[in-house]
């Protein structure tokens, strides 16, 4: 029992260093009532790196993210965000973890009582007491700009578009600048054009602040183009982990009718 | 934040499975409410929502109260030859009775709907999810803001009912034969003491603490779309009403004990 905390104590330390992974998940499994979405799924991912989570709906990639930042507590396994398992921690003590976490949701989920300014204002008035009020304001715009919506800071969230909001979303997801970024479908509800755009700025905002990324989506076109590995879930399993060549000679049926059909959805699309 | 997942459809446990998760939901709001950091500038924006912009509204009623008071009590007390006793029976009805649970269902009825609704849109379009991933405690900011805002705006709000319902009281006793506000109040509140106005409007406290603690519950707890929000508005007002009128026997009761 010793041993095994002395091991499991070098693996934190090593992750805290930043030599292991950022994010390592083991053995997760979740089920709602009889309903088992995730059966012991594991996964990892570095710094500077990019990883995205590929499945049909209702595959459990959304309620992944959610456990990661601690919004959903797992049945069983083990979540290390910088080499500290969060499963079992308090949501008080889960508040400093958070803090090092970007999660953009799938629509957006500003606060619709504030402006856009006050949306990503939201966690620096919360996290950084030491800013004075000119600060603040300056980081937004900052932000915004990051994002191309600097114009658009009095403006209500039911205002804009869905692409704007998940911009704004983003921005709001960078204020604290944090080291992994969750995000849980960028490009979903948008037109192919908005998609690219959004596709384009992940792929910038990641390189710029070197953040561990998660991209739960559906949408292999974006997948590929910001990802550098890959996972597929079926049945609360990863079916298969690698780069997206890797993923297209896949010899699983699953796997090919993945592809195939995600090639179709993205070229139907494009003819419309 | 997770969903709780019912174990069976049960009525009966439901019934009780309501009340375990309002307990849990009450100690983590309580747990939150006392450590920093404080929300005061969100509880400031709550005391305007809760306490002024349901000013008129409590005034209004209270005024309404106070005439029809004034008019059924002075009919039956004529026929019982205790017209002199008007003034008394119109102070001591509204200040032990009529104001506070007048003002409880108001504002029941008024915030209880508008923080159930406001919350569960919240909790359906994952605001409350994304405000828990900036690392804030949503039980701090949005739970325990609203409910102490409702405690101390309630027993404010019925201070102010029962001084309307006292003019009109008085106004309409005026209009039906002549008499000084001097001497009505004078008459009115012969006899009464500490016991009979203080207990009284701070067991609104209590009601405040009800209607919070529920619509907050029902709008955090909601499930599913624009059905979920309905419902959650819905069930905060009837519940909130509900433990208001139910709380008040209660509360009553333990007055009278301990304020005889």
């Amino acid at each position: 029992m010793v041993t095994t905390d002395r091991i499991a104590t070098k693996q934190e330390k090593a992750e805290d260093d930043g030599n292991g992974p950022v994010v390592a998940v083991e053995d997760l499994h979740k089920s709602f009532g009889s309903q088992k979405v995730l059966n012991g799924i594991g996964l990892t991912v570095s710094r500077s790196e990019t990883l995205a989570v590929l499945g049909r709906s209702g595959t459990g990639k959304s309620v992944l993210l959610k456990l990661i930042i601690g919004l959903q507590k797992p049945d069983s396994g083990s979540i290390r965000i910088h080499g500290r398992d969060i499963a079992g921690l308090a949501l008080d003590q889960i508040g400093e973890i958070r803090k090092k976490i970007g999660f953009l949701f799938q629509r957006g989920a500003l606060y619709d009582s504030l402006t856009v300014g006050q949306n990503v204002a939201f966690p620096l008035q919360h996290h950084t007491k030491e800013m004075s009020r000119s600060e603040r304001a300056g980081r937004v715009r900052e932000l915004l700009a990051e994002v191309g919506m600097e114009g658009d800071t009095e403006k209500m969230p039911s205002d804009i578009s869905g692409g704007m909001q998940k911009r704004v979303g983003l921005a709001r997801a960078l204020a604290l600048e944090p080291d992994i970024l969750l995000l849980d479908e960028p490009t979903a509800g948008l037109d192919p054009i908005s998609a690219g755009e959004i596709d384009d700025l992940v792929l910038r905002l990641e390189e710029e602040h070197h953040m561990a990324s998660i991209v739960v989506t559906h949408d292999l076109h974006s997948a590929k183009a910001i990802a550098d590995r890959l996972i597929l879930l079926h049945e609360g399993n990863v079916v298969i982990e690698g780069t997206f060549e890797e993923l297209q000679k896949s010899d699983d049926e699953f796997v090919k009718a993945f592809v195939r059909q995600s090639w179709e959805d993205i070229c139907r699309e494009r003819r419309v | 934040m997770s969903p709780t997942v019912s174990s069976s459809k049960n009525p009966i446990n439901e019934f009780f499975e309501w009340f375990g998760d309002l307990g849990i939901f009450f100690w983590q709001v309580m747990r939150a409410a006392v450590t920093p950091p404080f929300e005061f500038r969100e509880l400031f924006r709550q005391l305007d929502e809760i306490g002024s912009k349901s000013l008129p509204l409590v005034a209004a009623a209270g005024a309404a109260i106070g005439v029809v008071l004034s008019l059924e009590t002075r009919h039956s007390l004529i026929r019982f030859g205790a017209k002199s006793m008007l003034p008394t029976a119109i102070v001591f009805s509204v200040v032990h009775e009529m104001g506070p649970i007048v003002t409880g269902l108001i504002v029941s009825g008024r915030v209880g709907a508008g923080i159930g609704a406001e919350l569960a849109s919240m909790k359906v379009t994952e605001q409350i999810d994304a405000i828990e991933a900036s690392a804030v405690n949503p039980y701090r900011l949005l739970a325990a803001t609203r409910i102490l805002a409702c405690i101390l705006m309630l027993p404010l709000l019925t201070l102010t009912a029962d001084f309307c319902a006292l003019m009109m009281g008085w106004v309409s006793q005026a209009l039906a034969e002549p008499i000084s506000l001097y001497k009505f109040i004078n008459d009115g509140f012969r006899g009464a003491n500490f016991n009979d106005l203080l207990p009284p409007t701070l067991k609104t406290a209590m009601f405040g603490l009800i209607i919070g603690l529920i619509a907050c519950f029902q709008g955090m707890r909601t499930r599913g779309g624009a059905g979920g929000v309905g419902r959650a508005a819905m069930n905060s007002v009837v519940l909130s009403s509900l433990f208001v009128i139910l709380g008040n026997v209660v509360l009553v009761k333990l007055i009278i004990i301990f304020f005889p």
